[in-house]
């Protein structure tokens, strides 16, 4: 019903090249996201899968058909957008059935549809509201129900939470996850918070400079990142990289997780001074100078208390210490 | 009443800054008003008093309507106003959507080009415009003017809604691509809406010019059949004697069409001048 094969793709915008040869399949009703630094050409990727921009060199591939010249709107596919991008001039009804509409499907059934994707959305009551009396979270509510009713292949979502508070970022969230379960259709999602790539996904694709650094499941990237790029974009606060010559080791670069230490004020393998203190309740994260390892952050779970230029032992926890090559690979 | 923000010397001191300002701009146009009701002596016996009811005189437009033919001067120039801005707008609107929109070879070049014509006057070209014209048989008639006016006008209108077209969200014009809407309908339905107060700007920057102008009428459509009203006020305006009396009543009617279309235009043109400056 709804899978994806992109091949190759290439795309540069003169001489400036933002997709360096991406391959990705997307089997039907996965929900995967594509997560990245600013401008590693993730939402180029989207928008080249959206037909929005023509890629330079390679091909798209929906439902085992060659889109690749295919118009956007031929593809199959629904778009929402991180500006909700509604039409001002519609009410919330039909800014929902343009798209049908456009279509030529009848009139009945673009109603059906409305209502099946307004209840599942509770927008019922703003059917008759234009977008300017509504607010954000309302807002790309409408912009999800447009693409629910088109009744897609494959879902796009460019972002979608960028513009939301937190406290509705949080809801909204929940709500797409819902849906996927729900409607079972294949979703893209774009983002660059990690936290929605890890609660959202099935399958997260990391990128990083126009190229795919690694792809797979969300605990699997935590457990076991490929590079050192992927180790430190998954993960909060981000893992700590010490150089190995400091501490004697053969590999480049030594890589823990600010959760995977353990501290204690007698002894253990860093002496460090504590350089800050960030108290979160749920945890609390230090900031340690090491003789050995320089500047480290350590996450520490429930309340501890240490005073700014006390000094700490850290330990890292060998089973969950990864070591990386001079390529940022990692070490088997 | 001293706050935070506003003093009183500063209050006053603004006022009197805006009112000088008012006084001086509309001083003109209210002496104009002003002695286009009043004879002849009182004209030039008191020219700054207001008519009193021994000067009041409504000769001068009596002479205005019964003499020449007022009324269809009005039309032309309604006509040739009316008829450019609406090619301004449309052909200024559509060229700045093509320069914002779409990536193609010569884009920036293209743009530059296109506003070139805001730095050199048309007039330069008052020669080669009246022989072109006369090639192609259409001197003395309004088509003309429209033609010229549309040349006039289209440089500043591209170069201002060019700014403002940038503006739209990317994302709404993805949304309706998306949606299967067409290019021009992404245009006049979703574009041009939202570009509505800058588009009221340009009008209103594009049509006082042509309302007033004389050069190109007096050049290019002389004859009494496509005369507009500031060149059919000329006829009163003689080499030994001056009707002044009739002059400043075909003036006071002549402020008053453009004044009506300002007045449609300007509740567009505040937010036109202000949009951008806060989100």
């Amino acid at each position: 019903m709804g899978s994806l094969k992109i091949e190759n793709v290439k795309k540069a915008f003169g001489p400036v090249e933002v997709l360096k040869g991406i391959n990705l399949e997307v089997t039907d009703g996965e929900f995967v996201v594509f997560v990245g630094p600013s401008g590693c050409g993730k939402s180029t990727l989207l928008r080249v899968i959206a037909g929005l921009e023509d890629s330079t060199s390679g091909r798209v591939v929906i439902d085992g058909q060659d889109v690749s010249v295919t118009p956007p709107a031929k593809r199959g596919i629904a778009m929402v957008f991180q500006t909700y991008a509604l039409y001002p001039h519609l009410t919330v009804k039909n800014n929902m059935g343009l798209g049908l509409k456009q279509a030529g499907t009848p009139a009945p059934e673009i109603d059906r549809r409305i209502g099946i994707a307004s209840s599942m959305l509770s927008l019922e009551p703003y059917l008759e509201r234009r977008p300017a009396e509504l607010s954000g979270g309302q807002r790309q509510r409408v912009a999800i129900g447009r693409a629910v009713v088109r009744e897609p292949k494959l879902f796009l979502f460019d972002e979608p939470l960028s513009n939301l508070d937190a406290a509705l970022r949080v809801n909204t969230r929940l709500e797409i996850a819902q849906l996927h379960r729900r409607l079972k259709a294949t979703m893209i999602y774009v983002t660059h918070d990690q936290v929605e790539a890890m609660t959202l996904a099935d399958k997260i694709v990391v990128l990083n400079a126009g190229r795919i650094e690694q792809i797979g499941g969300p605990m699997e990237l935590y457990n076991s990142p490929a590079n050192e790029f992927v180790a430190g974009f998954i993960g909060s606060p981000k893992m700590n990289f010490i150089d190995g010559a400091r501490l004697g080791e053969t590999a480049k670069t030594i890589g823990v997780r600010p959760e995977h230490l353990t501290v204690d004020p007698k002894s253990g393998s860093w002496k460090g001074t504590v350089v800050h203190a960030e108290h979160l309740g749920a945890d609390t994260n230090l900031y340690l100078d090491c003789e050995k390892a320089g500047l480290i952050t350590v996450r520490i779970f429930g309340v501890y208390d240490a005073e700014p230029g006390a000094t700490l032992y850290a330990t890292p926890d060998p089973a969950k210490t990864y070591r990386f090559g001079a390529d940022g690979k990692v070490l088997k | 009443m001293s706050t935070a923000t506003r003093s009183l010397p500063r209050t006053i001191g603004a006022h009197a800054i805006l009112l000088t300002y008012t006084a001086i701009a509309l001083f003109p146009v209210i002496l104009v008003i002003m002695n286009s009701f009043k004879s002849r002596a009182g004209i030039f016996g008191a020219p700054l008093t207001p008519p009193t009811p021994k000067t009041f005189d409504l000769i001068g437009y009596t002479t205005v309507i019964g003499q020449g033919d007022f009324i269809h001067y009005f039309q032309n120039s309604l006509v040739v106003t009316v008829a450019s801005l609406f090619f301004v707008l449309l052909f200024g609107a559509m060229a700045a959507f093509a320069l914002s929109e779409y990536r193609f070879r010569g884009n920036s070049l293209m743009g530059l080009y296109l506003a070139l014509g805001i730095m050199i006057p048309i007039r330069l070209g008052t020669v080669a415009i009246l022989q072109l014209m006369v090639a192609s048989g259409l001197v003395n008639t309004l088509t003309a003017l429209i033609l010229v006016y549309t040349a006039q006008g289209l440089p500043l209108a591209i170069f201002i809604l060019s700014e403002f077209m940038k503006q739209v969200s990317d994302d709404l014009k993805n949304a309706g691509r998306i949606d299967g809407l067409s290019e021009y309908t992404i245009f006049f339905r979703l574009v041009l809406p939202l570009v509505r107060p800058s588009m009221a700007t340009v009008a209103v920057f594009t049509m006082i010019p042509i309302w007033n102008d004389l050069w190109f009428p007096l050049i290019l459509a002389p004859s009494e059949e496509t005369k507009t009203v500031t060149l059919g006020a000329q006829l009163f305006l003689g080499q030994f004697v001056t009707n002044w009396n009739a002059i400043l009543a075909a003036l006071s009617l002549a402020i008053m069409p453009v004044l009506i279309l300002y007045v449609i235009f300007s509740r567009q043109l505040i937010r036109g001048i202000t949009s951008g400056a806060v989100k």
